[in-house]
Formats: structure tokens, sequence, C-alpha cells
């Protein structure tokens, strides 16, 4: 039941994290440090979903979003993380195409099952 | 006869009088038209005109025509002067001359007392003459038909002499013209009619004898004029004599033009009797040709009498009378008296009437003013009255003494030039007030006194010296035979006839004083204030200030116009308002102006200064009242600076308010990126412990790679939770600052020493270069431990990993020590380089990993070397790395330490 997940995130502690944590749960990972990084990636990786996050260096978190689904990647599971937890960021990055959101520091079972979920859906 | 005659003359003029009073009572002036303002204004021609215009042309020809040509010329031509005069004693109710000097000069008491002591002096010549006049053609018209001369009159005693009784006659008549109802206005309607009256009655009666002299006894001018022609000794009257030369026509022509305005009949007459100042307009010119009609046949009376009674047994001052006498007209000679008489009434009339007018309110009301017990009558009108009667009594009798003492032997002419020159000497005292703002009081006085004393001594001594009432060798030879001083020839001023010599000197006098007195004082308040008033005609007084009761102003009212005319001026004041309890200055000012026309304007002053609290306008107040006024203007210049200072105090809230928004702004941003920033070690820290947490089953080597993530993340947390701190305490001020003397070598090996272990990590070299000797810096160790920490440790961060080169270099510059770490990283663009020393800016975006850091070294290492005195800057150029320097100030000494 592996999928192929893609890490998005300028801190490398976290990127660890989140490698582990995926892994842990069976996924094919890999990662990107900021928005061309993960535009490139999403083409060539191809994956299933894709963990965002928004205060990213270059091209922020809504950016990559707004334009993967421009590109039509609309099969594509986004989640973001930031840890700008602010209603109207959650908003915003629904708006463009964000399919959940989870703010730093989340919780590793919430956000793991929250991935399930996501890819659950889909099925 | 010629009594009954002379009576019922009288009596004729006084029913006109009676009649020209009714007529105003009743509202339709009589006198209301410029032709009787004309003829009124020939009361100029008295008996002496008369009379001695004739025996004056029996002896010097022309010699009698510059005292005509003199009026004629200031009426005709100096009319504005008359017009200023009128307008201002309207304006200010004057009521005489003396009233019109005093009231110009500050209201001052002493200088009306003193102008009207000089009229009186002076004038008393002039009635003299006209009692001689009137007194000797009575006494030749009795003796009809012999002809006599007047030194054949002889002398008679007192009780026996015409001219007392005429005066005494003269007296009664103009107390009962002039002095019988107390006016504000001082005006007589019912005079002026009767002496417009008395001017047709003098001229028909002159040209009746002219025309009758020159076509009834000679065949026309012509047959006259040749028949003189033919008599050498009259023909010598053709040409000037020396005796009135050119110098004596100048005098007389100047003499008789201040005498125009100046007599105090003629200003009664062309000022105060004034009904309106157009009236001007007419007697310009008809006033003037009236005395050229006068004139006329004054040289052919003259010629004829001197070819009638060749042999000079007959006074040719009495040609007029006597030519018809010899001819056996009876009823011309009557004619002739009653014209004389005319001439000589008109005269006294109206001169005892000004003259009493300024005794009364000019003299005797300031001095009686002066004790309570008068001020305190409940009736000053009655008084006022008596002391008019009193004095026309007066005049008149020291008119008939002077004629009994000194008139005898003098000509009418010379006698009456005598009172032309008193009175010309209150021309600059009058005229320079009229025009010149610096006359002063002083001055005015000064003037006058001079002026009068040559007079007195010039004239008035020597005429009575000729009487013999004083030795002949005072005027021969001066007194004490001080040839210098003879009062004909003063100071050796010889070979002018007595008139001209006593004007050049008088002028010189009076003039000299009057300016020279003027100038030497400064002009106090209320001469300025007058002066103000009468040389800018039409100005108001508005520099008064003081007040009184209603209640009192009345009272005083009362007291002079009867309780009728009081309430009536009140009321005519207050304009259908209600009357105030308190007068205000306007009030005070219009009772004075009431007042002052019973009393004139000093009394009046003094009489309204018994009622009102009033505070005297010395040049102290009118400082203070500019004062005021300057203060006022200080006020509103402090509150427009006020109000100034409110706008700016106002801008500047509203900038601080901006600037404070804009901090809040800042501040939430700053919040916001601060808990982003708590947020990103929290978020490691977190995950690995619930990583730790939940898989125990996890190697070893694992295990301990997440715990130093948490660890480092832990520490990376402190860091920045302590320089957000750092932050917040440098830009409040509230850090605290331990100054003292720093050796910046220790600082570096330290700082070095401790960051040692950070470059061995990142695989780079550190140089560090040390001057021998390095002078101390006044600054905070501990502070300037950090600024050196955040930069090496930013050089390490930045360093390629593995091939890092940094190079940290120390020097003296001038009165700093400067430090320098230079790395070998990708150095800053320059549009970036200002954006590094704000908080949570880092560089390094998008190249490779994202360095470590807080975001806030280089923020808090630039507060603290600003506030050290020092320069925190950058030099890079992207590519070959950056340097970072600072400098601090060498501490105060050490600069050989």
């Amino acid at each position: 039941m592996g999928s192929r997940i893609l890490i998005v995130d300028d801190e490398p502690n976290i990127v660890t994290s989140l490698e582990f944590l995926m892994r842990r749960s069976g996924h094919e990972t890999a990662v990107a440090r900021d928005g061309d990084e993960a535009l490139a990636a999403v083409a060539s990786f191809r994956p299933d979903l894709v963990l965002l996050d928004v205060a990213l260096p270059h091209r922020d978190g809504f950016e990559v979003c707004q334009q993967l689904r421009a590109d039509g990647w609309d099969a594509l599971k986004i989640l973001m993380l930031t840890a700008k937890g602010r209603e109207v960021e959650v908003a915003k990055g629904l708006a463009v195409g964000a399919d959940a959101y989870v703010t730093k520091p989340f919780s590793t079972r919430e956000l793991v099952e929250a991935v399930t979920n996501l890819l659950a859906a889909d099925r | 006869m010629i009594v009954a005659v002379s009576a019922g003359y009288l009596g004729l003029l006084f029913a006109v009088a009676y009649y020209g009073d009714r007529r105003a009572a009743v509202g339709r002036s009589l006198i209301s038209n410029g032709s009787i303002y004309a003829l009124s204004l020939a009361v100029y021609a008295t008996s002496w005109t008369f009379y001695g215009s004739v025996g004056r042309a029996a002896s010097t020809g022309v010699g009698f025509l510059p005292v005509y040509l003199g009026p004629t010329v200031m009426v005709a031509l100096g009319w504005f002067v008359l017009r200023k005069l009128i307008r201002i004693s309207k304006r200010h109710r004057i009521t005489s001359l003396a009233d019109f000097i005093s009231a110009r000069y500050g209201k001052s008491t002493l200088l009306g007392g003193v102008v009207t002591v000089i009229a009186v002096v002076g004038i008393v010549p002039y009635i003299a003459l006209q009692l001689k006049a009137v007194s000797n053609t009575f006494r030749i018209l009795r003796r009809y038909p012999d002809i006599v001369s007047t030194g054949e009159l002889g002398h008679v005693p007192l009780l026996q002499d015409t001219g007392f009784y005429v005066a005494l006659l003269l007296a009664a008549f103009t107390i009962l013209f002039g002095t019988r109802h107390l006016d504000a206005t001082e005006r007589h309607e019912g005079m002026v009619a009767a002496i417009a009256f008395e001017s047709i009655v003098k001229l028909v009666a002159f040209l009746a004898v002219g025309a009758f002299v020159t076509f009834g006894v000679f065949a026309g001018f012509g047959d006259l004029f040749g028949q003189a022609a033919d008599d050498p000794d009259i023909a010598a009257l053709y040409t000037l004599t020396p005796e009135v030369g050119y110098g004596g026509w100048a005098w007389l022509m100047v003499l008789s033009m201040l005498a125009i305005i100046l007599l105090p009949r003629q200003w009664q007459i062309a000022v105060v009797e004034n009904v309106d100042e157009r009236h001007l307009t007419r007697a310009v010119w008809l006033f003037p040709l009236y005395l050229l009609a006068i004139n006329v046949f004054v040289l052919p009376i003259a010629l004829g009498g001197l070819l009638r009674f060749g042999d000079g047994s007959v006074d040719t001052d009495t040609f007029v009378l006597t030519l018809p006498m010899a001819e056996r007209q009876p009823a011309l000679a009557l004619l002739v008296f009653i014209g004389g008489l005319s001439a000589a009434t008109g005269m006294v009339i109206v001169e005892t009437i000004a003259l009493s007018t300024m005794v009364s309110n000019s003299l005797v009301m300031p001095l009686l003013l002066r004790s309570r017990a008068v001020a305190g009558r409940a009736n000053l009108g009655g008084v006022i009255l008596a002391i008019r009667r009193v004095t026309i009594v007066a005049v008149l009798l020291l008119g008939y003494g002077y004629f009994r003492v000194a008139g005898e032997g003098s000509a009418l002419v010379s006698i009456g030039l005598v009172s032309f020159a008193a009175v010309a000497q209150f021309a600059p005292a009058l005229l320079g007030g009229l025009f010149w703002r610096g006359g002063t009081r002083d001055g005015a006085l000064a003037g006058l006194v001079a002026g009068f004393t040559v007079w007195l001594y010039t004239l008035l001594l020597p005429s009575l010296a000729e009487t013999g009432w004083l030795p002949g060798r005072f005027v021969e030879d001066g007194p004490f035979g001080i040839a210098l001083l003879r009062p004909q020839a003063l100071f050796g001023l010889d070979g002018l006839d007595p008139i001209s010599h006593a004007m050049v000197w008088s002028a010189l006098a009076n003039v000299g004083a009057y300016v020279g007195v003027s100038l030497a004082r400064r002009v106090d308040a209320a001469e300025r204030a007058q002066a103000a008033l009468f040389v800018d005609e039409g100005a108001d007084a508005g520099l008064w200030r003081g007040s009184a009761s209603v209640a009192d102003l009345r009272a005083l009212l009362e007291r002079f116009l009867g309780a009728d005319g009081a309430r009536a001026a009140l009321v005519a004041h207050a304009q259908g308002r209600a009357l105030p309890e308190e007068a205000d200055a306007g009030l005070v000012r219009h009772v004075e102006t009431l007042l002052a026309g019973a009393v004139g304007t000093a009394s009046a002053r003094v009489m309204v200064a018994s009622v009102v609290r009033e505070e005297p306008l010395g040049l102290d107040e009118v400082m203070e009242i500019l004062d005021e006024a300057s203060q006022v203007r200080a006020y509103s210049r402090e509150l427009e600076r006020k109000s100034a200072e409110l706008e700016a105090a106002t801008a500047g809230l509203r900038a601080a308010n901006e600037r404070l928004t804009e901090l809040d702004r800042l501040k939430d941003d700053f919040v916001s990126t601060v808990t982003h920033e708590l947020r990103t070690p929290l978020t490691s820290i977190r995950a690995f412990s619930e990583i730790l947490l939940d898989n125990p089953d996890l190697d070893a080597a694992e295990r301990k790679r997440y715990l130093r993530i948490v660890a480092e993340e832990t520490e990376r947390l402190t860091r920045l939770i302590n320089q957000v701190l750092d932050l917040s305490k440098l830009e409040s001020g509230r850090a605290s600052w331990q100054i003292g003397v720093v050796d910046v070598a220790g600082v570096v090996r330290d700082s070095v020493a401790e960051t040692a272990r950070l470059f061995h990590d990142a695989g780079a070299s550190l140089d560090v270069q040390l001057p021998d000797a390095l002078p101390p810096v006044a600054a905070d160790r501990d502070q300037v431990v950090q600024v050196m920490l955040n930069l090496l440790s930013n050089a390490a961060k930045f360093c390629p990993p593995e091939r890092g080169r940094v190079l940290v270099g120390v020097r003296t510059e001038d009165s700093v020590v400067r430090v320098d770490v230079t790395d070998n990283g990708p150095g800053i663009a320059a549009a970036d380089q200002p954006a590094i020393f704000e908080k949570f800016r880092q560089g390094g975006d998008g190249l490779g990993d994202r360095p470590r850091g807080t975001g806030l070294g280089l923020a808090i290492s630039r507060r603290i070397i600003d506030h050290l005195g020092g320069t925190l800057w950058v030099r890079s150029t992207v590519g070959q790395g950056a340097t970072f320097s600072f400098t601090l100030p060498v501490a105060p000494g050490g600069e050989e330490g």
C-alpha cells in the first residue's frame, strides 16, 4: 500500500523527521528544499502526495500549490505545513488548492493520520 | 434836532435788531444769506473809514488805500483761512479769538487771559477813535452853519463832554443788543441784522456826499482832479510820499490783512456770527466791492475839501461833514452825521460785545471758577451776563479815557493803526496754530507777551508821551537817555514810520519767541490732541478718558442753559436712545462743547472737570494707552504663536501616532516572525521527541542522532529567546551597560577561542592578526564579545564547506580601534547589504542550505556598536566574500597606552 510522498521544507531537521515518519508508514519519499525544486520533483518523482511547507525561499508554498493545480496535477494530494497557524493562512491554503492543513509544531500521529486519510480518500 | 434824529436812528436800529431776533427765534433767520454776511463784514468800515480816510487822503494821497487793499486781498484770496477758522470754531463752539487761541494750545486758561488783556488794551484806542469821531462831528454839526476845526472846539469838562454821553449811550445800547440773554452759540442775529443795516446807511451817506461834492460842488471827476492838479501842494498827493513809502505800504497791507480777521469785532462777525460757511462765497466778492464803493469818493472829497478849505482852517478828518455844511446842505450834513454814527456805533457795539465775551469767558470766569463759592452758585448764567455788562461799560469808559487823554491830538487813522498793530500780535499764535502742529502753549504765550511788550513800548507809550502824560524826552532820547532804546528808533533802526518800525520789531520778537520756545519744549498730550484738531480740522478728539454721571452733567448744564435747555441738549444728544446713568466720553465732550459756547473752552473744561472723574491725559497716559495697544498686539502675537505651536504639536502628535501605528505594525510583524522562528525548533523537538517515544525499537545510532537534534534545537530555541530579549532591551533602552576600559585584543582572543570549534566543524581556517600594542577602548566588554561572536559565527556559517578561510584583523585608526572580519563566502549583493542588519533578514537565500541562525545577530550587533559610539558596516562583492568591520572609540587618555 505504499505511496509516493514528496517532502518540501527548508529545515533539515524537520525534513529528517518527516522522512522518518513517512518511511515508517511504508511510503516512498523524496525531498525538495524550495519551491522550484518542488515543482521539478513533482514532475520527475510524480508523488501521490506533497507535504508542502509554506515558508520557503524564493517561491512560497502557496505559489507552489497554485502552480501545481494550474499545471493540471488535480489528483495530487497537497498537505500544507506552516508555523503560521492563523486562520487566514489556512483559508488561503485551501483556497489555492490544498487538500489539508497541519500547523507546526505538529503531532506526529495526527500528521500520519492526515496523510493516511488523504491517500485513502482516493481509493 | 440832531439828538432827536440820532435817537430815532438808534431806535430804528434797535427795531431792526429786535425784528432779527424775533425772526431767528421762530427759525426764519433774517441774516441767513451771503449778502447780509458780506454787509455785516463791512463793520470793518468804521468812522475811521467814514471820516479818517478822507483825512488820510488829504495828507498822503492814495496812502489811505492799503488799509482796504489788505482786507480785499485777504477775503478774496485768503478765504480758505477764514473757512478753516469758521469750521473749527463751529465744531468746538468757540466763541472768541481768545477762546480759539486758548483752545488751540491745550485749552490753556492763561493763554486765553493774555489774549484777552492784549485785545482789550489794544482795542481801547480804537474805541476812543469812534467816540472822538462821534463827539467831534456832533459838536461841529451843532455849530451849523459855522464851520469850526476840532482844535477850536476846545476842552470841555467831563460832564459837558458829548463824548462821555456818547460812550454811556453806546454802552447802554450795546448791553441791550448783546447781553439780553445768554446763548450757547453766542450768536446775536438781531445785532448782525442791525450791523448790516448800518453798513447800508453809512455807504449811502458816504456815496451821497461823494456824489454831491463831485457833481454838485464840482463839475464831475475831470473838473475836480483838474483843479487839484493845478495846485502844486495838492498835486504832490498824486505821488507816494516818503512818509508812507513802499515799506509802509507793505506793512499797512499786512496789518489790515490780519486785522480783517484778528480784530475782535471782525472775528465776531466773520467767524462767530457766521450762519453758514457757504456765505463766504458771496462775501468773497461782495465785501471787496463794498470796500471799493466806499472808497471811490475818498479822493474826490479829500481834494474837494482841500480846494474848498485850502487854508487848513478845517480839520481834514471832518471834510465829509464840513463840505455839505459849507455848501449849506443841512439835510445832507445830517445824513452824513447819521452815516458816521452808523459806522461808529456798529464798530463799538460789535467790538465791545466781542471783548465782553472774551473778558467773561477767558479772563473772569476762569478766575471765578477757582473759588468754590462762585462755582457752587446755582445760576452762573446771570453772573456771566453781569460780567459782560460791566465789561462793556468798562471798555467804553476806558476808550473814553484814552480819547480824553491821548485822542485829541492825533489823526483818526493813526489811532486806528495802533490798534491794528496790537491785534496783529495774535497772528503768529493763531496762524501758526492753524498750520503748524509744533506750536506750543508756551511758545504762543512767549510770542504774545514779547510782541505785545514791543507794541506797548514802541507805539502805546509814545502815543501817550505825545499828550504829555509821559515826558517827551522819553521818546526823543530814549529812557534814561539811552539812545539805543528810543521807542521809535529801537536799536538804531531809524528812518521808518512809527507803525512800520513797531511792526518790524514786534513781528521779530513775536514770531521769534513763538517759534523758538515752541521748538525748545516738547508738546504735551493735551496740546498735541488740540493741535491735531486744529491743524487737521475735521479730526475728532479721541484721546480723552473719563466718566461722569449724567445727573452731574445735567446739573452743570442747568446752571448755564436752564432746566429746559439742559434737558433738550441731553435728549438731542441721546438721539432717541435712553440716557444712560453713566456718561461716556462722547456725552462728556458734548456737554463740554455746549458749555464752551456759553463760557469758553477753557472754563468749560474746568467746570466739566469738576464733575468728571477724569483721568488726566498726560504723556504718561498716552504712553499707557499706547502700551495697552501694543500689549494687545503682543497678546495677539502670542496667541498666534501659541496657535502655531498647537498646530505644530498637533502635527507632531499625528506623526507620533502614525509612528506608533507603524511601530505597532512592526511589533505585530516582529511577534509574528518571532513566533514563527520559535515554532521551527519547537517543531523539530516535538517531532523527534514523539518519534523517540513512539519507536522504542530504534537502533542506538539513530536514537542518538535524533536526541542530538533535539538538544541542538533546544539550544537554538534558548539562543533565540535570549537574543529576542537582548534586542528588546537594546531597542527600548533598558539594556544595562557596564562601560569600562576594554582591551580589544583580549576580546578578539577570547572570541576566537570560543568559536574555534565552529570553524573546526566547518573545516575553515581562522587567522588572527593582532598588532603589538593597542590603545584600550571605552566600551562594555561583554557586549563587544557578543558582537565579535556574532561576526565570527556568521563567517563560519557562510564559508564554503571545507575550504573556508576567515581572517580577523585589528588596527588603530586615528582615535578608533578597528576590527575586520573577512570571509571567502558567497558575498552579499549591494542591494541586499542594508537589509542584513535588519531583524530576521538572513543572507544566503536560495544558496544551498539555509544558514543556521536566528536572523537577529547583525541587528543586535549594529545596535551595540552604535550605542558604544562606533560604526558597524559591511563591504562585499558577490562571489568574493565579505568583510564585516566595526570601530570603537579609544578610551580618553588611552591613546598612548
